[in-house]
């Protein structure tokens, strides 16, 4: 698979993501900045049009009475002072001929101007001459080189009135309407400069405002996007080559903090599964095992039996014989009943879990033994819980669990009779106190799980410990927040405590973690699939930690109690009574009862523990999660 | 050469043929024995035998693939499935497949001196009612009942509850029945697994496979006082038990309608 950091720049979802942004960005502030530019120019041009016509207004009239007496030098004093303000390009007056008669610029006074010059060319567009010119279109703008500023030019008609024709010096024809033109023109240098400074903070203010954009949008696709992404590209990495125990940390409240719980969850749900899987291949297997150790052995038994049999037969006559015989036929039998239960072990591999009634369950059970109840003078006292939930489990392995805690307690009680108390209750447990470790390893992959001793009935963890020159080994126990090891060496748990693998003496102390009750060092053992253990390694207090299971919270459990009012485990035995084999009843037991009590049990992975006290009877307590 | 045999044995444990042989010898049945499936089908093709006892996990072929072989030759010589992986799974299988009974291994003498003795009876009758069906007075398993192999029979007692009993062939094969040992009300038995013991008059026990598994509620107290109930009325006076079936869906499937004996 690609890496993250592989998906070229111009893939990312941030740079998609603001490109998109700022074509939209773009494309307002254009539309916004063409209509807000052109309505400013408008109104600008707009005022130096009005300007402009105010002050041709003002030339006309204050040059009016000059004209009249026909002071032409006063004319030509009062445009050259008006010209001289440097927004004014030029002020011209031309007579009807298109002679330019007065001007700003004296060169130009004299000249004649072409009737398709821009200051004529508004009235003589067409052939004839227009006479009236709306205010409107008497300006025009224009630029006398591509290189100049433009200019507004204003066009003034000097209309023919009764004082010029009737005027002492006679110059106008009375039928004229036109006399001449005012030509005002005026430069829009400093309105074009205006408006391309704005055009320039327009530019500015949309490049100003994309950037910033994509800074922002960067920035929250980073953080909203990016970051969860590049934590759940890690996670299913870290899927991919096997580690099951990954969670995605520290999640957010959006859409992919959810996206991020779901994959956990998902992942946990597989975890689940695989140790499923392993646990059941491992049973499949062991079933195998045992069905063809069964087939091996029953062949041979054959002929033993037979022959043995066929013997007793042939020998009625010879007691001292027939005794031998019958040795030989009963050690027989009692093997083949071994191999029976070996194979019934072997049987349990495939459980078929059904959601049932452990009450159900249990009275069945009961109906099993009521006779045998009876005839061994014990009492029976009930007490079941009318709301148990119901459980997910094989209903015939349950039974089978209870039939052997039956016969076993009837054992005993022995024939002198007593009291076999049973109570189911559910309960809400927390995972401390009722998940059993039942596999652990060091960073090297060695197996910590030590099966010759036992806390509870269960497997312990054996862990090599040193403090100053003492070395011994520590047995945990293996039933998670539980604080029953036993410490192989006495010491101070002031001074310095260092926990190694047995095999390897590779160190179990995690250098990154404290523990949070007394500050001092913590260990840390993995539970393969299932995250890893943590605890305090002085052993100061009990904390322990196991973020795996402490994930799903509280777990419905029922619980049923076996109580007898029998002889009593020893307690050197009570190590031992799970183990395949192991009997105190002699020739009568095969060994295998609670060994398969204890196999269904943990199939189901529930939890049994047994508590007796010697003389007064024994406590077998089970617990089986919903 | 053609031979008449009681008992063909094949199993490819030469210490099982012998124990089988030895057993054999007590009642004088004259016997062969293979070593493997294959062997035993050429002997089958020459010899005539009134009873198989076939190993299941053999080289080559298997019990079930010998089973189902004869029944594809049209041999009608009973079956009797032994094996060492003896799980009620394998007798269940074995009784579906067309065996007559089943012996796991190992096996004491009156186990296998019972299997051999209705093994060659029933040999007997099926021929015999073959030859002519009026020489026997057999009553045959009633229709809308069903049976396990040849031997349990079981019907709906339509309350959810089930009764079971044992057939009129599988009686007969018995002989002179003179005891009969039942379980007691309120156990559990499974599909397959014993449920009652015969006692003919020679002393020899039978046994008799349960056609379902579940919780025994009542059972025929009169069969104690009266044994002749069996033999006289099998599948309605003779009943044995009243059980609730604990896996009737699956375990029916496995059991073979009396109502296609009849056709």
């Amino acid at each position: 698979m690609k890496g993250f950091n592989e998906i070229g720049f111009y893939k990312r979802i941030s740079l998609k993501l603001i490109i998109a942004v700022s074509i939209t960005a773009i494309v307002i502030i254009s539309v916004y900045s063409y209509f807000n530019i052109t309505a400013q120019s408008d109104a600008m041009l707009a005022e130096v049009e009005r300007h402009a016509n105010q002050l041709s207004e003002t030339v006309k009239n204050s040059t009016r009475y000059s004209m009249l007496l026909n002071q032409r030098e006063h004319i030509q004093e009062i445009i050259n002072t008006i010209g001289k303000d440097p927004a004014i390009y030029d002020v011209r007056v031309l007579n009807k001929e298109g002679e330019i008669i007065y001007s700003t610029k004296e060169d130009e006074i004299g000249k004649m101007l072409d009737k398709k010059a821009e200051s004529c060319y508004a009235c003589h567009a067409e052939n004839e001459p227009l006479e009236k010119l709306p205010i409107k279109d008497r300006s025009r703008i224009y630029k006398l080189d591509p290189g100049s500023d433009r200019i507004m030019g204003i066009i003034n008609p000097i209309y023919n009135e009764r004082s010029c024709w009737e005027s002492d010096c006679h110059a106008h024809d009375r039928n004229a309407t036109v006399l001449g033109v005012l030509d005002v023109s005026i430069s829009l240098a400093e309105v074009d400069n205006q408006m391309s400074i704005n055009q320039v903070r327009v530019l500015l203010l949309s490049v100003v405002s994309i950037t910033a954009l994509g800074f922002i949008i960067g920035f929250f696709v980073k953080r909203w996007i990016d970051k969860p992404v590049r934590e759940l590209v890690k996670a299913t990495n870290e899927v991919s080559i096997g580690n099951l125990n990954y969670a995605i940390n520290d999640l957010s409240n959006d859409e992919m903090g959810y996206l991020g719980e779901s994959f956990n969850k998902m992942i946990k749900r597989l975890d689940e599964v695989r140790a499923q899987l392993v646990q059941s291949d491992k049973m499949a297997s062991l079933g195998r095992l045992a069905a063809g150790v069964a087939h091996e052995i029953n062949n041979p038994l054959t002929g033993v039996l037979t022959y043995s049999s066929y013997l007793l037969k042939r020998t009625k006559e010879n007691p001292q014989m027939q005794e031998d015989l019958n040795v030989i036929v009963r050690e027989t039998m009692r093997s083949r009943e071994i191999v029976k239960g070996l194979l019934d072990f072997a049987r349990q591999s495939a459980p078929k879990k059904s959601l049932i009634d452990v009450n159900e369950i249990l009275q069945r059970a009961i109906a099993v033994i009521n006779n045998q109840l009876k005839y061994s003078k014990i009492n029976l006292e009930k007490n079941l819980d009318e709301k148990l939930p119901r459980i997910t489990a094989d209903a015939n392995q349950i039974q089978q669990v209870f039939l052997n805690l039956f016969l076993n307690a009837i054992d005993a009680i022995g024939p002198e009779g007593g009291l076999l108390k049973l109570k189911t209750s559910h309960l809400n447990l927390s995972p401390k106190g009722n998940v059993h470790i039942k596999n652990c390893v060091c960073s090297k992959n060695h197996n910590l799980i030590d099966n010759e001793y036992k806390i509870g009935g269960n497997d312990s963890i054996r862990i090599k410990i040193k403090s100053e020159n003492n070395i011994g080994f520590v047995h945990l126990d293996p039933v998670y927040g539980s604080s029953g090891h036993f410490f192989g060496i006495s010491f101070d748990n002031d001074k310095e405590v260092s926990l190694n693998c047995p095999v390897c003496d590779i160190s179990l102390i995690d250098k990154n973690e404290t523990c949070p009750l007394c500050g001092g060092p913590a260990y840390k053992i993995t539970i393969p699939n299932q995250g890893y253990i943590e605890g305090c390694a002085s052993f100061k207090d009990n904390w322990q930690r196991w973020e795996f299971v402490d994930r799903d919270g509280e777990r419905k459990f029922v619980e049923i109690q076996v109580s007898d009012s029998g002889c009593g485990i020893p307690q050197e035995n009570i190590g031992k009574i799970f183990e395949p084999f192991f009997t105190t009843k002699g020739q009568k037991g095969t060994g295998l009862g609670l060994s398969i009590v204890w196999g269904i049990i943990d199939n189901h992975n529930g939890t049994i523990k047994v508590t007796s006290e010697v003389g007064k009877g024994t406590i077998f307590s089970i617990k089986l999660p919903q | 050469m053609n031979n008449d045999f009681d008992i063909l044995i094949i199993d490819d444990e030469q210490v099982v043929i012998d124990s089988i042989i030895k057993i054999g010898q007590i009642n004088n049945y004259k016997m062969d024995s293979a070593l493997d499936a294959q062997i035993a089908l050429k002997k089958i093709d020459i010899n005539r035998y009134s009873l198989i006892i076939c190993d299941i996990m053999m080289p080559g072929i298997s019990g079930f693939q010998f089973i189902t072989e004869m029944q594809n030759r049209n041999n009608k010589t009973p079956i009797v499935i032994t094996t060492g992986y003896s799980t009620l799974d394998n007798a269940v299988k074995s009784l579906y497949q067309g065996a007559i009974d089943y012996i796991p291994k190992p096996f004491t003498i009156d186990e296998m001196i019972s299997v051999m003795k209705r093994g060659i009876n029933y040999y007997k009758l099926i021929s015999k009612i073959e030859s002519d069906p009026n020489s026997v007075a057999f009553v045959p398993c009633p229709p809308k009942y069903f049976r396990l192999g040849y031997s349990c029979w079981v019907n709906s007692g339509f309350d959810g509850s089930y009764l079971l009993g044992a057939t009129d062939i599988y009686i007969k094969t018995i002989e002179d029945l003179k005891e009969i040992e039942l379980m007691d009300i309120g156990e559990t038995v499974h599909q397959a697994s014993v449920i009652a013991r015969f006692k003919s008059s020679d002393n020899t026990t039978h046994q008799l496979f349960s056609a379902l598994s579940g919780r025994i509620i009542d059972r025929n107290e009169k069969l104690l006082k009266n044994i002749s109930l069996l033999e006289k009325d099998p599948y309605f006076n003779g009943w044995m038990y009243r059980l609730i079936p604990s896996e009737l869906d699956y375990e029916m499937r496995i059991l073979t309608s009396c109502s296609s004996d009849r056709t």
